[in-house]
């Protein structure tokens, strides 16, 4: 089972980035647990400075900017 | 540069709408067209331009240059500037804050970086370009620059530390780890498409409100009479400067719809420096931000921080319309 983590304090950006995540799995078939933290406190455990951050398996993939559906795809495909 | 957009402008208005020009509907839809083209190609490009600079220049190189190097009081000027050409949305500003206590970076160097950002941010630059020209821009973006490295060095002078919320004071206490940064191994062409598609993203997020404040600028342009500000509101009236500031606060979500209206309005009559005030508080001080800081920092830090900000801000505006 595959552990997706979107890290944001809830802005557009994180929003649009959990979406993504939602839609991509959707398109590759695939089951996965996903997780939205929006608590500051949990996301400093991570070690990031700029959100939204997207996690799969607790390796940080995309920082800083919002990856498109189809980005997230080929992610989870690798 | 942009002398093929003003003739775009005149070729749609009088040739293919047939208006004729001097009249003040011409006047005011031939300024409506172009600004609008003008400030949403200057926009895309400076966002373009900010987007490239972050690819190679991404925060966390920032955060270990200045903990790594003895800068000598310098350290200031330095976060203030990164502060300038590092683009973050305000709710990174709290990670971004923690980040950059934790890793060491003294909280005054923090604040000096975390004032001049949203001061001096990409959108606001390219409206400013469009709207006022470079040197204004230049006087703009330097003065925000001054302001961070100045307000960080007088907050540094008040040993702010123990206002710092009890959780974030544990982070500082603990171990100031480093972490190594570890550059993303892609080509600036693999980087390009999301540089791209990121500068797009942004300038359709902030188009709405481009496109109504040029249209409620033009529409003043074309109808409010030259002198009007000066003549009703008394021009330098030294309160206009601090009215400005106070009225700003609330505006924050339409920082980029602000600055065409805020042209007009110089160009009726307000001075430059109540301008540029007006359009940093609009930016500066905004409550969004100052809810999220809360989990950082306490009532009391938020209040001096917020308060020096605005004192400072109303300050350069008194010295900008003494000066320009």
């Amino acid at each position: 089972m595959t552990h997706i983590k979107v890290l944001g304090p809830g802005c557009a950006k994180c929003k649009t980035t959990y979406n993504n995540v939602l839609e991509a799995l959707k398109q590759t078939n695939r089951e996965a647990q996903v997780e939205k933290i929006e608590d500051i406190e949990e996301m400093m455990k991570y070690n990031v400075m700029t959100t939204p951050v997207l996690i799969i398996d607790d390796e940080i993939k995309v920082k800083g900017r919002v990856p498109l559906s189809s980005e997230i795809v080929d992610i989870l495909k690798n | 540069m942009f002398h093929w957009i003003q003739q775009l402008a005149d070729w749609l208005i009088y040739a293919v709408f047939g208006l004729t020009p001097e009249t003040h509907l011409a006047k005011a839809l031939n300024f409506f067209v172009y600004d609008t083209l003008k400030i949403l190609i200057l926009l895309f490009l400076m966002v373009f331009l900010m987007g490239v600079i972050n690819a190679y220049f991404p925060v966390e190189r920032l955060k270990n240059y200045l903990t790594q190097n003895k800068l000598f009081g310098l350290e200031y000027m330095f976060a203030s500037f990164f502060g300038a050409i590092t683009p973050f949305c305000s709710c990174s500003s709290v990670p971004l804050f923690i980040g950059f206590v934790q890793g060491g970076i003294p909280l005054s160097v923090t604040l000096a970086f975390l004032i001049t950002s949203p001061l001096v941010n990409e959108v606001a630059v390219a409206m400013f370009l469009g709207m006022f020209g470079l040197k204004t821009t230049l006087i703009y973006v330097t003065s925000g620059i001054l302001l961070g490295t100045i307000g960080g060095w007088i907050l540094g002078k008040f040993h702010l530390e123990p206002l710092l919320t009890d959780w974030v004071k544990k982070l500082v206490a603990q171990n100031q780890q480093h972490i190594p940064y570890q550059e993303e191994k892609t080509s600036f062409k693999q980087r390009l498409p999301n540089i791209t598609r990121g500068a797009w993203q942004i300038v359709k997020s902030v188009m709405v409100y481009v496109i109504l404040g040029i249209a409620i600028g033009a529409a003043m342009h074309g109808y409010v009479p030259e002198n009007f500000f000066e003549h009703h509101l008394g021009g330098a009236q030294w309160w206009t400067v601090p009215l400005a500031v106070l009225l700003a606060v609330p505006m924050y979500a339409n920082a980029a719809g602000i600055v065409p209206v805020i042209q007009v309005f110089v160009a009726k009559g307000i001075p430059l420096g109540t301008a540029i005030a007006f359009m940093m508080a609009t930016v500066g001080l905004s409550i969004p931000e100052a809810t999220l800081l809360k989990k950082v920092m306490s009532t009391k830090l938020i209040a001096i921080y917020f308060g020096t900000v605005t004192l400072f801000i109303i300050v350069s505006g008194f010295l900008f319309n003494v000066l320009l």
